[in-house]
């Protein structure tokens, strides 16, 4: 049985591709995931494949011309199958009447499994105004109502993977609506192709693999962290601390009021900032031309959520008792979780604290969140034999590791601020004193 | 309530607070004698006598001027202008001695005097008797200016406007003396000034009209339901000071908006309207603010023409589909 071969949706905002050029000639044999040809799209050049097994039989798109979405372009069939019916079939209609349709059958280059292809689309296409649309794209100028460019960032929807129905392409409330509407992407269809066994027919000696589309939050991890271990000087202090007086202290405030439910880390992250007002030299941040120094301890604090992580920031951590920043961590990391959080809100912390402790790690490096100066990695707590008076007695021992960015912070400085951290984390009491 | 028409109900509320207060007296081209050119003031003349409602020869900047003396002397006049296109005569005494007489008197002097007439288009009486001034006064710190549509707005909103210690613009549309409505009998019934009307309760587009507008634009609204768009209507019904918060309160809930005016767009009430949406809605707006406006012309005589120049239903109505992106 003969199949047609049509224009995919290669990039979110793609509404033609241009064949860059064939990798296959008419009467070639193709098999299944082999590459057929490589496509210019709006934003890049990709390599389709093929979607069936056979022979090319027929090019109707020749190097160099440009299709809508979703038209035919080739025909791969048995090498003497009669393709006359689909050849006379009329030519599917132009992308803009159903840019939603076509990538469901085309679009092999970037993930093999249908189910993965919902990646978010608008819901219709420019009404009427399509060629203004298509300039405005093709300009990279995202045209958005301030409504929904206030829901869309409140919502963590990425304006580019929409299409705007209003005049213009603009993006406008309707179309925030139907994208909240419609299943999240990636995450829940992912879990049922993971549980599905590859088809061992298509892997050919090297292992099988999926192309997952890298989510808006992979893609702002990736492009921040190279912009830190790359550029920027990282050092490491590491020190192990005794916690057994902060152990006490969290059961002591908790037992006076259940409510209060201080953790640990609530605990790390007052000390911090406490540590912080002693050596402002730490609260700092390398701005090329100048060291900005920072008056309060704004801390940002690393929360993992389904598809990364992100670091709420908790303001003047240094003016606010142990209850507000428990209060306000578990509700921004709430927030956090459920994608609710406003950029104001994650965003411009001094000095961030990154804690793997509750999945027994027992220490680790993390890396600095540009233009931070610092960055403090928080082991598991666990209990230790520790020698005192020349006796080994049992304590509960955690080990830090600070990062710190060189060109801010030298050895010395970073090392008298872990000493106060230590100190005080140590010696609670000195939080009151 | 008793149903009033727009000019009866102007009538009670002068005749109200002539009774009310020996302060207030009426006067301007026509009041007493003939009644009114419009009849607003019938009956006073005979009821309240010439020393409370009187005649004035054809000169408004003199009889504007001889009421702001008497405001200053501790009466509280009530101008008429037989329309408010011969105000523009007078201009000179609402501006710059009326509104500003509290200012540079250092506090001593307060204006307590209502400018009221008929304002707006009229029936084919073409260019110099046909246009909406409200821009021009709302343009002034220290006078205010009312523009009501219903006869209960007319009334309560009059006699706030006579009591009130400043100056006040009150323009009365020239078309609508005949428009019928409710009206409260209370004679302590009054509608505080600066503050805006929903006269119709919507949720996907604001419309903003004053005067001549709200009516239009009611119809709009109840075409527009049955396309399936809910719309509300505000009604500012005082220029300045302006209740921008129950616009904006509107905007949040709507998202969209259209101002509606028969003034000319240039530099108009809607502009100022507009401007402050953006100003305090930006982020809620998910279309730009459009405009209704009269057509930029002077009034056309012919009656073709006068019908094109004002706004009308199907003009709102597109302006809404529009900004709801229906089209």
């Amino acid at each position: 049985m003969a199949s047609k071969v049509i224009m995919p949706k290669l990039s979110p905002t793609m509404e033609e591709g241009q064949i860059a050029r064939w990798l296959k000639k008419e009467g070639d044999k193709v098999s299944m995931g082999e590459p057929l040809a490589e496509i210019d799209t709006d934003k890049a050049t990709m390599e389709m494949q093929a979607l069936a097994d056979g022979v090319l039989r027929k090019i109707l798109i020749k190097d160099g011309e440009a299709a809508p979405l979703g038209q035919l372009i080739a025909i791969i069939g048995a090498p003497d199958e009669d393709i006359s019916s689909l050849l006379n079939e009329s030519p599917a209609p132009a992308a803009p009447a159903q840019p939603t349709a076509a990538p469901a059958e085309a679009a092999p280059a970037e993930v093999k499994s249908p189910q993965l292809k919902a990646v978010p689309q608008g819901n219709a296409a420019p009404q009427g105004n399509g060629t203004q649309a298509r300039e405005a794209a093709a300009a990279g100028r995202l045209i958005v109502s301030p409504l929904a460019a206030r829901m869309a960032a409140e919502a963590g929807i990425d304006l580019r993977s929409l299409q705007g129905s209003g005049p213009g392409g603009r993006i406008v409330k309707k179309d925030i609506e139907s994208a909240l509407s419609q299943p999240r992407a990636a995450a829940p269809q992912l879990r049922a192709v993971e549980s599905r066994p590859y088809q061992s027919a298509i892997v050919a000696g090297a292992s099988a693999y999926r192309d997952e589309p890298a989510t808006e939050i992979r893609k702002t991890i990736a492009k921040r962290l190279v912009t830190s271990l790359g550029p920027v000087p990282h050092f490491f202090l590491t020190s192990e601390i005794e916690m057994d007086r902060a152990a006490e202290m969290r059961k002591g405030i908790n037992a006076l009021d259940p409510d209060l439910k201080i953790s640990i880390n609530d605990i790390i992250i007052k000390v911090t900032a406490a540590a912080l007002m002693q050596h402002p030299e730490v609260n700092a941040s390398f701005q090329e031309k100048f060291i900005r120094y920072y008056e309060q301890a704004d801390i940002g604090v690393a929360v993992a959520i389904e598809d990364g992580l992100i670091t709420p920031v908790i303001r003047a951590a240094n003016q606010k008792s142990l209850s507000q920043i428990a209060g306000e961590v578990r509700e921004l990391a709430d927030r956090a979780r459920t994608r609710k959080l406003k950029p104001e809100e994650y965003t411009g912390a001094t000095f961030s604290i990154s804690n793997l402790g509750m999945f027994g790690i027992d220490e680790f490096t993390a890396v600095i969140n540009p233009p931070e100066g610092a960055i403090l990695a928080i082991g598991s707590m666990s209990p230790k034999p520790v020698v005192r008076d020349n006796e080994i007695v049992i304590r509960q021992v955690m080990r830090v590791t600070m990062s710190c960015d060189h060109r801010v912070i030298d050895g010395a400085t970073g090392a008298k601020f872990l000493q106060t951290f230590k100190k005080i984390l140590e010696n609670p009491l000195y939080l009151v004193v | 309530m008793a149903i009033l028409t727009i000019r009866e109900a102007l009538n009670q509320a002068l005749r109200e607070e002539l009774a009310r207060d020996e302060n207030v007296f009426l006067m301007g081209e026509e009041v007493a004698a003939y009644q009114g050119a419009y009849k607003v003031t019938k009956g006073l003349l005979e009821e309240f006598g010439d020393k409370r409602v009187i005649d004035t020869p054809i000169t408004e900047l003199g009889f504007a001027g001889l009421g702001v003396g008497a405001a200053m002397a501790g009466l509280r006049p009530i101008v008429e202008f037989m329309t408010f296109n011969f105000s523009i005569l007078a201009t000179d005494q609402i501006i710059n001695s009326a509104a500003k007489m509290l200012y540079m008197s250092g506090g001593q002097f307060k204006i307590p005097i209502v400018f009221r007439g008929p304002g707006g288009s009229a029936f084919q009486v073409s260019s110099q008797h046909s246009q909406a001034l409200e821009s021009w006064y709302a343009y002034f710190p220290g006078i205010k200016v009312v523009m009501p549509s219903t006869p209960a707005d007319a009334k309560g909103l009059l006699k706030s406007a006579i009591r009130d210690d400043d100056p006040v613009v009150f323009i009365e549309q020239e078309r609508m003396y005949g428009n019928k409505g409710e009206v409260p009998e209370d004679p302590e019934f009054t509608i505080p000034l600066g503050v805006a009307d929903v006269k119709r309760e919507g949720k996907d587009v604001t419309i903003v009209a004053r005067s001549l507008m709200v009516p239009v634009a009611l119809k709009a609204a109840e075409t527009l339901e049955k396309q399936g768009v809910s719309c509300e209507v505000i009604d500012p019904r005082t220029i300045r000071p302006l209740d921008i918060n129950t616009i904006v309160e509107s905007v949040k809930k709507t998202n969209r908006v259209v101002v509606a005016e028969e003034s000319h767009p240039t530099c108009g009430v809607n502009a100022e309207i507009c401007t402050q949406i953006m100003e305090r809605a930006f982020d809620y707006l998910d279309a730009p603010v459009k405009r209704v406006s009269g057509a930029d012309v002077p009034m056309p005589y012919a009656k073709n023409l006068e019908n094109m120049a004002i706004p009308d239903v199907n003009k709102i109505v597109a302006a809404v589909r529009e900004v709801a992106y229906l089209d």
